[in-house]
């Protein structure tokens, strides 16, 4: 059979699993005695198993197998969950990460892992200690699971109708539970198979999970199903067991009464009812008992939000058209505005606003949420924190945050190395922080939130924050700043040099960071996404780094102006706003020329100078002023002549020319012809 | 094509600069283009006249009598625009005109005369003798070399 048709799901799916694994392995590690995480990892890590045995990905499987075992005794509470067998466990999940990467990028998904297959092993010997109080405690939350076996499934008054109705008429109720080999492939199909026998001998009421959720093969191996009919319990249960794969079935009579008299008696909710269980189960029917607990309270939590995977490559492309529709649009608007016909004018405007609501859309499909960045931050803390023997929580908040794919992709690295820095430098090590009077756990608060055209990115932590003297010590040492300079420089302006390129404050070199790339690799990458960083700290009580980046990359909302015969775009991101001075109300200072606007001097710059436009004619006597700012910083761009704003594609300048001074791309105006988008940040120093 | 033609042959394009005349092998050719409105480029070198909008790809435009630095003339009808890709930058090329693909036996190309001691003669491959024409091959990596580019805005700057 020829698998490649299914290797890119493969590799999604399995990368998903891998990503649940993780989660909840760390989830397990703040509660060990849950459980339900457990049942939540076994789930995954079977799946997984099931999906490389299937694709032929045997040293995967194995080791997923292993690894299941272990988790399996786990939740038999055979063994109890030290940190050793966390250790092994995410090692574990590291592997077949590796795996998953190797079959992703081509290769075979083999991989040396004796080690940990045998660790796995010893564990699941039971060979490491065992806590008794905590198998204890487990036992009793078993027991608490347990109860819930009798009644699969939970009725609504109106299916008790039903099922009164018929029982009057005659019908008998079952409900039975059917569990399939583990080892079966084509779930859905069984579930059909059985489904089909079912409605010939009755009809069927309710099954548990829906029968949706079946058709989607989202269920473990077992489900129910409460079907009225005349035929006898055995016989039933005869014509089930006929269809191939499935390993057990159940019937159980339903007494109407102990359900309508568990419905009253709200305090306990779900009564174990007495069930006639036709034919004692095979032996396996307790252990089944518990995953369908676990699998309820997964169920629920599954929104029914209807998605579907669409290559990223498509979605490229969609955009890419849709920005040539952009460019067009423009033409079209300006041609309308020239020929000045009004059912033209309508049209176009018609179509103006119908490509806009396309623009939104388009743009949030790609969106896609910080979270896929910010999830394998805890493991790769928790390691980290390991590492350095130091004891860290890291907080996450804003993982929903959304962002464009593009954005998506660049920022990974930056956060790595900042929250590297923040672990490895910035917080103390736990003697220190006591000796310090904090507590001895540091705290590293990951958070990102929209606010406007722009998605924030902090981090914060409550370390020893940033030593001035030591940062104006390297500064000066390694010839950034003068020492004049130095002393009369603001604290947050101090801290800032720390971004500058040469600039590494770590005094030794460790592993974490500090390998040659700092800071300044950071920054340069973040404002090449169009963003800004920035830090500030207070001594003694921790640091915050917090980037700026843009909603997106591609098309922005730009203030097109013109000096003398040629056009330039400003981002309006930039802009705060525009004025008209007057000629006379230019002021001197040493060598610049500034304004006073609204009460604050902005230094005045002259794109025709900068950019060397050619003079055709002279100054006139008011002079256009566009105000930008880079952080808190303004000036005030001088132009000739507004012409409006309007929303443009971002193009590069071709690979010949990457390195414009104060120019950070180009755009196609209506008229066909190129606008370069000025940067402001590159002209505010 | 002829069977007399062996593997040997370069396709090449022809080109005209102050009367004497170019070639670019045709693989290293994407278009010729009549010119279009170039979108002045602050900052850089003089031989970089700006960008063009090239079906929606902003391309940059190299205006060659600059680059071999010979005097720089008015455009005319006949100026061409070749659009040429090597690796992964497509650039264009402002030549006086271009009409001509000819294969070149690979037996009449011959290295340059080491006599000029001109601009240009750092951007030649060699020389290519057919019948009474003498056709200069150009390398494009010499011309579109990045690093000229940064050096001299560096100096600029």
């Amino acid at each position: 059979m020829d698998m490649n048709q299914y290797l890119e799901v493969f590799i999604e799916e399995s990368k998903e699993h891998l990503q649940t694994c993780n989660e909840q392995l760390l989830e397990l590690e703040k509660n060990p005695l849950d459980l339900k995480i457990v049942n939540e990892i076994f789930r995954s890590a079977h799946t997984l198993k099931g999906m490389s045995a299937t694709m032929g990905y045997e040293d995967l499987a194995n080791l997923t197998h292993k690894m299941e075992n272990v988790l399996d005794a786990i939740r038999n509470e055979k063994i109890s969950v030290t940190s050793e067998v966390f250790d092994v466990l995410f090692e574990a999940v590291d592997h077949l990460e590796e795996m998953v990467m190797s079959i992703a990028e081509g290769g075979d998904g083999k991989r040396d892992v004796a080690k940990v297959v045998n660790q796995l092993l010893l564990i699941e010997k039971g060979e490491s200690p065992v806590n008794v109080a905590a198998s204890s405690e487990v036992s009793a939350a078993v027991a608490v699971l347990a109860n819930e076996s009798g009644l699969k499934s939970i009725y609504d008054e109106f299916e008790l109708t039903v099922l009164e109705q018929s029982k009057e008429q005659g019908f008998e109720s079952y409900e039975i539970s059917v569990s399939l080999r583990e080892d079966c492939l084509l779930k859905a199909a069984r579930v059909f198979m059985v489904f089909e026998v079912l409605e010939k001998v009755g009809e069927v009421i309710k099954s548990n999970p829906p029968a949706e959720q079946l058709e989607e093969e989202q269920f473990d191996s077992a489900f129910h199903v409460t079907i009225v009919t005349r035929e006898s319990a055995d016989d039933i249960q005869k014509k089930i067991l006929k269809v191939s794969e499935v390993e057990t079935v159940e019937v159980h009579t339903i007494s109407l009464n102990e359900i309508r008299s568990s419905l009253n008696n709200d305090s306990e909710q779900q009564a174990p009812e007495v069930s006639n269980i036709v034919h004692p189960a095979v032996p396996e029917t307790k252990k089944l008992a518990e995953p369908e607990a676990a699998k309820k309270t997964s169920t629920s939590k599954q929104s029914s939000s209807k998605t579907i995977r669409v290559n990223i490559e498509r979605l490229d492309i969609l955009m890419n058209l849709f920005e040539e529709l952009v460019i067009d649009r423009g033409r079209l608007e300006q041609i309308s505005r020239e020929l000045n016909n009004q059912e033209l004018h309508e049209t176009v405007e018609r179509m103006s606003r119908i490509s806009g609501d396309l623009q939104t859309i388009i743009l949030n499909m790609r969106m896609v949420p910080v979270e896929t960045v910010f999830n394998r931050f805890p493991k790769m803390v928790r390691q980290l924190a390991r590492d350095l023997n130091k004891k860290i929580n890291l907080e996450i908040i804003g993982a929903e945050t959304e962002l464009d794919r593009t954005v998506i992709d660049e920022i990974g690295d930056p956060l790595v190395h900042l929250l590297r820095n923040a672990i490895d430098h910035g917080v103390e090590t736990p003697e220190v922080r006591k000796a310090s009077g904090k507590d001895e756990e540091g705290t590293v608060v990951l958070k990102a939130y929209h606010s406007g055209n722009h998605v924030f990115i902090e981090i914060e932590e409550d370390g020893a924050g940033i030593s001035r003297e030591r940062v104006l010590k390297k500064a000066i040492s390694k010839g950034i700043i003068s020492e004049q300079a130095a002393a009369s420089l603001p604290d947050r302006q101090v801290y800032e040099l720390i971004f500058a390129s040469g600039f590494s404050t770590a005094e030794k070199i460790s592993d974490v960071s500090g390998r040659g790339v700092g800071l300044d690799v950071v920054k340069s990458t973040i404002e090449s996404l169009g963003g800004t960083v920035s830090v500030d700290s207070k001594e003694g009580t921790g640091s915050i780094f917090s980037i700026q980046l843009p909603l997106t990359l591609s098309i922005i909302s730009v203030m097109l102006v013109e000096i003398q015969k040629e056009k330039f775009a400003i981002p309006l991101s930039s802009i705060i706003e525009t004025a008209i001075v007057k000629r006379e109300e230019i002021l001197n200072a040493h060598n610049q020329k500034v304004i006073d606007f609204r009460g604050k001097v902005v230094p005045l710059l002259f794109l025709k100078d900068i950019f060397k436009v050619p003079v055709y004619q002279d100054d006139d006597e008011y002079y256009s002023v566009v105000i930008v700012r880079k952080g808190d910083k303004m000036a005030g761009l001088v132009v000739d002549s507004f012409i409006g704003q309007q929303e443009i594609v971002l193009k590069g300048l071709g690979n010949y020319l990457n390195s414009v001074f104060a120019i950070s791309g180009a755009t196609i105006l209506g008229d066909g012809q190129v606008a370069l988008i000025v940067d402001c940040n590159a002209l505010i120093k | 094509m002829s069977i007399h033609t062996s593997v040997a042959d370069l396709k090449v394009i022809v080109f005209q600069l102050k009367g004497k005349e170019y070639a670019i092998p045709v693989s290293q050719v994407r278009s010729i283009e009549k010119l279009q409105h170039i979108t002045r480029v602050p900052g850089t070198v003089p031989f970089v006249k700006g960008v063009i909008n090239l079906r929606g790809v902003v391309t940059p435009i190299i205006d060659l009598r600059s680059r071999f630095e010979l005097e720089e003339a008015e455009h005319s009808d006949t100026t061409r625009t070749i659009i040429v890709a090597l690796e992964d930058m497509e650039v264009g090329l402002i030549v006086d005109s271009a009409n001509d693909v000819i294969d070149i036996p690979a037996d009449n190309i011959e290295p340059q005369p080491d006599v000029v001691g001109t601009v240009e003669a750092e951007y030649i491959n060699g020389v290519a003798k057919l019948e009474k024409r003498l056709l200069i091959l150009i390398n494009l990596e010499k011309v579109l070399n990045p690093d000229q580019l940064k050096e001299s805005t560096g100096a600029e700057g």
